[in-house]
Parts: C-alpha cells; sequence; structure tokens
C-alpha cells in the first residue's frame, strides 16, 4: 500500500490550490429530452406505480422509471446503476431527495427493456436490487441517517431497522393503493440530522439514560468548559471528585463533571464534544414512534408528527416490535381513511383518541407532552372529545391502581 | 467472502428491499479482487472491518464511534467529519473513518462519467462507501483516513472541478426540488437559485463564521418536495400572484372520466368513478371553486394556492403566470425549543436574475443573526427569543397580515417610546399640579 500523491504537497498546502468553486452546473448533467424541454413541461402521469411520464409543449416526452435505492451504496454498485444508464438512458440518471434512483428514456418505446433489466437484477441474498415503485398514493423509499454504521451518538441503527420496514411494507411501495402519500423517516438520534418531525411515520432513535461519566480521564481527554456548555438543558456542571484510580489503586482528587440527571434529555451534545461522556446502553436505547406530520401545503398546513410510542427497544437484526406497531398504523389508516387524506389529516378528523383505538396502540403518560411552553399547547382546551371503546367504564377506573 | 463472520447482518439479506447487506458483501469481495487494479491508499480490510464493527454493534445494541474533533482540509472548517473507531485494534480498517461532504450538483442530475469518476476516486483513496446522499443533499464519502483528506480534495478540485460542501457552523450545503428541470408545478428555476446561492456564499459555505448552521432550501411550489418548510432556516418555495390557469375541455375530460385524477396517483385502488364536487370542490380548503354552466370557477382572490386541485387535474389546472416565491424563516429539528417550522417572512418576492433582492433579504437576515445570535442558536430560536417583529426590523420590511395566522393573544405590547405621543419622559411637577401624593 505504496502512498500515491495526488499532487497535493504538504510542506507548501497553498501552491495550486483550488477553493470555493461550489458544485459543478446543473445544467452539464441533464439528459438532452430535460435540457431541450427544460421550462416548457405541461403535464404529467403516472402509467403505472413507479413510472412517470412528463409531456412537454413541444410535444417531448420523457419517461421516468423509479427504482428504492439504499442510501448506503458501494461504488460497485453505484458502477452497476451507471452501466443501467449508459445502456438505456444515453448516460444520465438521478436521485430524489428521497434516495430514489430515477432512469430516464425519451420513448415509450425504451420503458419495457429497461423495467425488464431493473426488475431482473437481484442482490447475492435474493433482495431486489432496483425495485421500480415509490409514486402516488403509496410509500415511497424511507430517508434515514447514518445509525451504528457511522454515528457516534446514535440511539438505534439506520439501515437496518429501515430494511426491516421497508420489506414489512413492501407492496405499499409497489402498489398506489394508500389514501395518499405516506412519507416514512428515520432518525437516529433526538438531534435529527435527518429531519423527521413533520413525516407521516416517523422513527427516532432514542437514548433514556444520561451519561456514564469516566471521572479518571475526562480532564486528560476533554477540555471541560467545552463538556459543560455543550448541554442544551444546562445538567452538566464542573464538580472536584475524590476517586479511587483504576491506574494505580490510589484515592485521588480529580477535576470531573456532575449530571444533573432530572434535566438531561439524553441528546448526546456532551458526548459530541468530550468521549468521557458515553451514552449508549443497550436496554436504555431503542426508538419513539411519531405519526401525522406532513410538509406539503395541500388540503392543510404542514404538520409536525406527534409521538404515538414512547419507546420501542432495539431488537436486531429485524426489530420484530417495530415492523409490527408501523404495519399496525398503516393497516389502520389504509383501512379508514379518505381519499386524499394524509395520516395526520385522518387522526385530526377522527381526533387522536380515535386514532389510538383504530391503530390498537396504548395511551400512556409519556404521550403527554411536559417540555417547555410548547408542551401546554397540545392539550385540550375543548370539552368536545369522544367516548371510545376503552374509555373508562366507572370513574374509579380513572384511578391509578 | 468477507473476512468475517456476520450472522446477525445476514438476517438482513432476506426480504424483497435491497439488501445493504448484500451490497457491502459484494463491495468487500470486489475490493479484494480488485479488477479494476487500485493501488488502494486505506486498508482493503476496510469493508470488512466496517461490517464487523456494525456486527459488533447488532450484537451488544451499543454504538462503537467517537467523535473526531478537528479535521479537515487547509482553509475550511466544514465538510469533513471526524470519525474514529472506539475499538480500532479489533478494526484496525476503520481506525480512522472520516466523511466528507461533496456538494451535489442541484437537483441531483449526474452523467455517468462524473459519477464513475468519483466511484474510481473513493475507491482508490476511501472505503468505495457512499450515501447517496446525506439528509441534507450532499454526496456523502463514507470513510477515509486522516492522511488522505487533502489528497481527495485536491483530486476534487484538480480533476472532477468539484468542490465539499458544508458542515459545522456554516452555511450548509443549499438543496432544492428538480424544479422546472421535469415539473409542471414549479414556480420558479430552483436549481438556478439554488446554484447562484451555493456560488455567491462559498465563503460562507467552507468557513465558520454563524453562530450554528444555516439552511436554505428551495421548493418549486407549495407540495414541498425537498421540505424546506420544515428543515431550512431560510426556505422559499415558489407560488404565484394571479389566476390558477384552466383548461375547461380537459375539466370535462376529468369529469367524465377520460382522464385519470391525480395523474394516476390513484389507481392502484378503486375509489369509484372521479367526482369533481367531492374531490376537488368539496375538498378546497378555502371553498373558492364552484361549477357553473358545466364550467369551473374559482375566486382566485380567495384562492391560498394549497395545490390540491392542481394536483387533482393535471392537465385542466396550473399554477398562474405571475410567479415567484414566498420566504419563510426560522425552521429546525426540536433540538431545544422543540421544533420549528419556518414562518412566512416574504409572502412574495420576484426569482429573476440576478436575484438581488433575495441576496438583500439573505444578508439582512444574516447580519441580524450573526450580531444577536447566541452560540448554537438557529435563526428560529433568535427568532423566538427576540421576536418576530425584531426580525421585521431587522430586515426593513413592513408588517402586514400575511405575517400571521392570527393576531397576538396577549395584549402585552412593547411600544416604541417614539410611537407614544410625547415620548416616555414626563414632568413630575406638572403630574402632582393635578393629582395629590
Amino acid at each position: 500500500m505504496a502512498f500515491v500523491s495526488s499532487g497535493y504537497d504538504p510542506e507548501n498546502p497553498m501552491q495550486d490550490r483550488i477553493t470555493d468553486i461550489g458544485n459543478r452546473y446543473y445544467g452539464d448533467f441533464l439528459p438532452p429530452v430535460i435540457k431541450e424541454n427544460f421550462g416548457q413541461w405541461q403535464w404529467h402521469e403516472i402509467l403505472e406505480p413507479g413510472i412517470l411520464m412528463h409531456k412537454a409543449e413541444s410535444g417531448a416526452e420523457v419517461y421516468t422509471i423509479r427504482v428504492g435505492g439504499c442510501r448506503l451504496m458501494s461504488a460497485e454498485l453505484l458502477r452497476e446503476i451507471l452501466d443501467i444508464a449508459d445502456k438505456h438512458c444515453d448516460g444520465y440518471l438521478r436521485f430524489t431527495t428521497r434516495n430514489n434512483v430515477e432512469f430516464m428514456v425519451d420513448s415509450k418505446d425504451k420503458v419495457e427493456p429497461l423495467k425488464q433489466d431493473l426488475m431482473s437484477r437481484k442482490m447475492e441474498g435474493g433482495s431486489y436490487k432496483f425495485p421500480i415503485g415509490g409514486t402516488g398514493a403509496g410509500m415511497t423509499n424511507i430517508i434515514h441517517t447514518q445509525g451504528w454504521i457511522h454515528c457516534h451518538t446514535p440511539a438505534t441503527d439506520a439501515s437496518g431497522p429501515v430494511k426491516c420496514v421497508l420489506d414489512e411494507l413492501f407492496e405499499e411501495f409497489q402498489n398506489m393503493q394508500l389514501p395518499a402519500q405516506l412519507r416514512i423517516s428515520l432518525a437516529c438520534c433526538l438531534n435529527m440530522c435527518g429531519a423527521v418531525h413533520c413525516s407521516d411515520i416517523a422513527m427516532l432513535g432514542y437514548h433514556r439514560k444520561p451519561p456514564i461519566i469516566d471521572d479518571e480521564w475526562i480532564d486528560s481527554l476533554c477540555e471541560l468548559p467545552l463538556a459543560v456548555a455543550a448541554c442544551p438543558t444546562a445538567a452538566i456542571k464542573p464538580k472536584k471528585k475524590e476517586i479511587v484510580s483504576e491506574r494505580t489503586g490510589e484515592t485521588k482528587e480529580v477535576k470531573s463533571v456532575e449530571v444533573n440527571n432530572d434535566r438531561c434529555m439524553y441528546c448526546g451534545n456532551c458526548y459530541t464534544m468530550c468521549p468521557s461522556l458515553p451514552l449508549a446502553d443497550a436496554e436504555g436505547d431503542g426508538l419513539v414512534i411519531m405519526a401525522g406530520g406532513k410538509v406539503s401545503n395541500r388540503i392543510s398546513e404542514p404538520k409536525f408528527s406527534k409521538v404515538v410510542v414512547a419507546f420501542v427497544p432495539n431488537e436486531p437484526p429485524r426489530w420484530p416490535t417495530l415492523t409490527n406497531v408501523i404495519r399496525q398504523i398503516v393497516d389502520a389508516y389504509k383501512k379508514n381513511a379518505d381519499k386524499y387524506e394524509r395520516l395526520g389529516e385522518w387522526a385530526e378528523r377522527i381526533g387522536w383518541e380515535q386514532f389510538f383505538e383504530k391503530c390498537g396502540l396504548d395511551f400512556t403518560h409519556h404521550l403527554i407532552d411536559d417540555f417547555r411552553d410548547p408542551a401546554y399547547y397540545t392539550w385540550r382546551q375543548t370539552t368536545n372529545f369522544k367516548f371510545t371503546d376503552s374509555f373508562p367504564t366507572e370513574y374509579s377506573q380513572m384511578k391509578v391502581e | 467472502m468477507t473476512k468475517r463472520e456476520t450472522p446477525q447482518l445476514d438476517e438482513l439479506e432476506s426480504g424483497p428491499w435491497p439488501s445493504f447487506v448484500s451490497d457491502l458483501k459484494k463491495q468487500s469481495e470486489v475490493r479484494h479482487q480488485n479488477p479494476h487494479q487500485f493501488e488502494y491508499q486505506i486498508p482493503e480490510d476496510v469493508v470488512d472491518d466496517l461490517m464487523g464493527v456494525l456486527e459488533l454493534s447488532y450484537n451488544e445494541k451499543e454504538v462503537h464511534w467517537k467523535h473526531g474533533g478537528i479535521v479537515g482540509v487547509f482553509g475550511y472548517g466544514g465538510g469533513v467529519i471526524g470519525r474514529y473507531c472506539d475499538q480500532p485494534e479489533m478494526f484496525p480498517g476503520v481506525a480512522h473513518f472520516h466523511t466528507m461532504r461533496v456538494n451535489q450538483p442541484n437537483g441531483k442530475y449526474y452523467s455517468t462519467d462524473f459519477l464513475r469518476q468519483l466511484c474510481d476516486l473513493w475507491d482508490f483513496r476511501g472505503s468505495g462507501i457512499f450515501n447517496m446522499h446525506g439528509s441534507t443533499g450532499d454526496i456523502i464519502l463514507l470513510g477515509t483516513r486522516t492522511e488522505q483528506l487533502e489528497e481527495v480534495f485536491y483530486e476534487l478540485t484538480h480533476n472532477m472541478d468539484q468542490d465539499l460542501g458544508g458542515s459545522g457552523s456554516n452555511l450548509r450545503t443549499p438543496a432544492c426540488c428538480l424544479g422546472e428541470s421535469r415539473c409542471e408545478w414549479s414556480c420558479f428555476n430552483t436549481q438556478e437559485l439554488c446554484y447562484q446561492l451555493t456560488q455567491e456564499y462559498q465563503d460562507e459555505l467552507h468557513r465558520p463564521a454563524f453562530p450554528y448552521k444555516f439552511k436554505f432550501k428551495f421548493d418549486g411550489c407549495p407540495n414541498g418536495c425537498v421540505a424546506a418548510i420544515a428543515r431550512a432556516d431560510l426556505s422559499f418555495v415558489g407560488t404565484w400572484k394571479d389566476d390558477i390557469q384552466i383548461d375547461q375541455e380537459a375539466v370535462q375530460a376529468y369529469i367524465g372520466g377520460e382522464l385519470p385524477p391525480n395523474g394516476g396517483a390513484h389507481a392502484g385502488r378503486d375509489w369509484g368513478p372521479f367526482d369533481i364536487q367531492k374531490e376537488v370542490i368539496d375538498r378546497c380548503p378555502t371553498n373558492c371553486m364552484w361549477m357553473e354552466d358545466g364550467k369551473l370557477k374559482i375566486d382566485n382572490k380567495e384562492c391560498t394556492r394549497c395545490m390540491h386541485c392542481i394536483n387533482v387535474m393535471p392537465r385542466a389546472l396550473g399554477p398562474g403566470k405571475e410567479k415567484g416565491a414566498s420566504v419563510l424563516a426560522g425552521a429546525k429539528a426540536p433540538i431545544l425549543d422543540g421544533a420549528q417550522m419556518s414562518s412566512m417572512l416574504v409572502p412574495f418576492i420576484p426569482t429573476e436574475e440576478p436575484y438581488d433582492e433575495i441576496k438583500e433579504l439573505i444578508e439582512s437576515v444574516w447580519d441580524w443573526w450573526m450580531e444577536e445570535g447566541r452560540n448554537r442558536e438557529r435563526l428560529g430560536e433568535l427568532m423566538k427569543r427576540q421576536g418576530f417583529q425584531k426580525m421585521l426590523e431587522m430586515t426593513s420590511l413592513r408588517s402586514i397580515p400575511q405575517h400571521v395566522q392570527e393576531p397576538r393573544h396577549s395584549p402585552y405590547i412593547f411600544w416604541k417610546e417614539e410611537e407614544v405621543p410625547g415620548g416616555f419622559e414626563r414632568d413630575l411637577q406638572d403630574f402632582r399640579k393635578r393629582h395629590q401624593r
């Protein structure tokens, strides 16, 4: 493994340096039919799940085949995608915001061979490489974050649970049988570098234990003021402690920190600044399930997702509880919502008390908001509510046992 | 074959959805065979070790990565995310596993030549594993060693004309929907605006000078395919001022069942024959549509442009002709005070080149935020702390009812001294002439 220089000279980093050139111009990467009809598209139609046709004023047509992709992708698989694009699409392709891959051709007769080619390719383990779908009133690809494969603060994996949920709901990706679009997403901790707070269904990795403090090492591995300042709830303060040294067995005084456990929301920002405050814990970590958000302005305003299941444990490798709960929610939505109703619109129309009943979900105290000002606006300031089947028949049943 | 047993991960090879585990195994196999004859610059076992770390996490249900501290390329304060494994002896191939963010072309169209060159570069100098794409929009090069960072950057800039994206307290890589390139609903050229602002603000993108991260996103219409309103500190969403364009013949074709409603989006299920009254007119949130003498009528002054009717009948209805964008401000994920969506700042702004008004608006928002924002305070949080009125004042914008969902609930108005006749200074003696102690 001999080092091969790119031409960069570490002794003279400014030599021939090119900076601030930004991204490549999008116009250089457009397929000819797209370039020629830019801004001149008139209408579109979904010919079958995963296949769109856009018609331009010129009469030109572009046929798009959308396939589900893994956001985590190897160069080898990407090369195969490029080979397909060379073979069928004149050397162009695009990716969607939700990690799908789109192959575009400029006439209808090119669709069928491309379609056959894509569906015939399988991974060695047996899964599809390029399943066609993700359009219209169905589920599209699940967007997600890194998880255990690359992040330092995840409370769950990302690619794994996403694969399991997509396997479970695969027919909803391939068909368009839902009342409206279903957007599912996963963020592996509450920092949400993949914003999942406005999704129809969101899976959110969540820690439930404050950081462990590595008292003996923290002062040599971290800048304590940075660790203190990193905490968004001011739960960390400097603290001198007397400890028994792991290295020497002697009792000694060290500079460390103290965590106010009642204030900790387990975000991991302290661990980002300081590796002596690790958070991960097999029993503590798992997922929150949220539902009813959307970003589209269609019919009703954009909505935040709401927490509907406070905790699902991490169950690698197949996350059965997680996939079952999401299946329950999707089935109830599919069966009960009206045409065009997004999941959150349906829940609001029938009322959240009905939502829990229809989805077969328990309501626990964790689901009542208690975090700062926004909490108040989620309580019920009206006498309008529904008596659901599970409503206590006697007042005594309202009492905690 | 990978060099490690991964019984847990192997369970993720079954099922119809593309298996990233099968993909990683294949990548490992090809890396060992090396058909492209790369002189690998990081360990050949990198993929095996990556799978090994993941398998360990699947067994223990705990993560094995540490944050990477300060790594990057000379002169930039972003674009590289440092990452180290906390079991480097067990997994030497991924002892360093830094990420590089590569600023994607807007709309995410590619030529195969470009991506093939990137594949070769990343197999040669990194793990050969990508994210296509990261949440913000960049191409993510997942995993290389510290000494390769400058080499990759040099090759990107010299051989591919390509720069890194943003991270840290920078402008983050701007992103847009595919806009006019392939969508009839886009109200402006999202790609061009995104591209020009990316170019204009290269310094902000690469060198951290902000209190925290800052994101732009550009949606061509209120359907919001890149979720600008939920994810961007400044969200640009295409809209129009004049009347929805109607083709009455096509309306009749929808009513007559000749055209599939929703562009066929609901075709997988039998929802019964299309009913324009029930599905369009009664669903209109402002009740601004009706049928009259066999024609669809719209009271456009009442329309809020939610896109529903246009989505349902794409061949009959379209956005108006006087197009531009709404600009909303302050979206962010829940840390800390709860999630925020962007709030309406400019209901309509022209979106014509050279975008001077847009740039002026952006810079006035930045001036305020950079002056007043606390460390790690997003724009949305500053808006909450100092108030929406303050943002209007700092951006020299007039307040109009379109700014609010409803007027304020509390009557505790903080009057400015100059707004009250005579000001706040008063003469006590004069007061006491009229009022005894």
